[in-house]
């Protein structure tokens, strides 16, 4: 089963947003000069950032904000974030499978058509919460 | 170079870290994390937590000190200049809440090298004030060669 996309734009105030609520102040985030420096494109998203936006997804998927037993990612690929209005956007969609004992949702991110994610999945209590 | 050695290593807890309510509001709000029990406490409540409960990527807040601890030991030869994020996982016992007094042990489990580059896994264990898991992540890190 899949379940509906999810998808959410992310701009230069998101990520510096992050970086001061994480504490991940690494300037590959927010000085272009660095990230140039360094081989990117340019200015990348926190891979945490990705990874918090997958899970915001899996919980606005289950409606439980404690929904997930498990979730692990591997960062494929940068996401870069240009000094634009509208930034970029990363689109979430998941596959539901059976697990023991819990279903797991087979996640992938994607960014500007290229699947920044590998091995993403989530373990969840049940898709939707228990009332 | 990493060393190999430093495989099984493990770092002393870190001092504890008081989980605060507006610090989950703001990490929150950072990742637009909208569900009410993460921001209100009564929501919260009602789901059957002491206080409000933290997103769940929340935990990587905490697990920064243990990658300081790596960055800060001479010995196993981390140039964090050099390091790109490779895999993230948390597995969790139960969400962490505000109020929570968290202490974060840190281990080396794995240092590999492939194609000039060494790959460093480790893991951070999270207790609360009882010595309770919350939850554990593990974090790949590739540092790439000269």
């Amino acid at each position: 089963m899949e379940l509906a996309p999810r998808t959410y734009r992310i701009t230069r105030a998101e990520l510096v947003r992050y970086a001061g609520a994480s504490g991940d102040f690494n300037p590959i985030h927010w000085s272009d000069r660095i990230a140039t420096g360094v081989g990117l494109p340019g200015v990348i998203a926190h891979g945490m950032y990705t990874m918090a936006l997958v899970a915001r997804a899996v919980v606005e998927w289950t409606g439980d904000p404690a929904a997930i037993v498990d979730l692990r990612v591997r960062f494929t690929r940068p996401v870069p974030v240009p000094d634009t209005d509208e930034g970029t956007e990363l689109m979430v969609t998941a596959t539901v499978r059976d697990g023991e004992p819990y279903p797991e949702l087979v996640l992938t991110a994607t960014c500007a058509g290229e699947k920044v994610l590998g091995m993403a999945v989530a373990t969840v209590r049940a898709l939707a919460p228990a009332r | 170079m990493l060393d190999p050695s430093y495989a099984g290593h493990a770092y002393p807890p870190a001092l504890p870290y008081l989980v605060g309510r507006e610090k989950i509001r703001e990490f929150a709000l950072a990742v637009g994390a909208a569900h009410p029990a993460y921001l209100d406490p009564e929501a919260a409540r009602a789901l059957g937590y002491p206080d409000v409960i933290a997103p769940p990527t929340f935990p990587i807040v905490l697990a920064g000190a243990g990658l300081e601890s790596m960055v800060a030991d001479p010995g196993l030869g981390l140039d964090f200049s050099r390091v790109v994020h490779g895999e993230q996982r948390f597995a969790y016992t139960r969400p962490m809440y505000a109020g929570d007094r968290i202490t974060c042990t840190t281990t080396i489990e794995q240092i590999t090298s492939r194609a000039g580059n060494d790959f460093l896994t480790s893991r951070t264990d999270m207790v609360d004030e009882h010595g309770e898991p919350v939850v554990s992540t593990w974090n790949k890190l590739v540092v790439r060669g000269e």
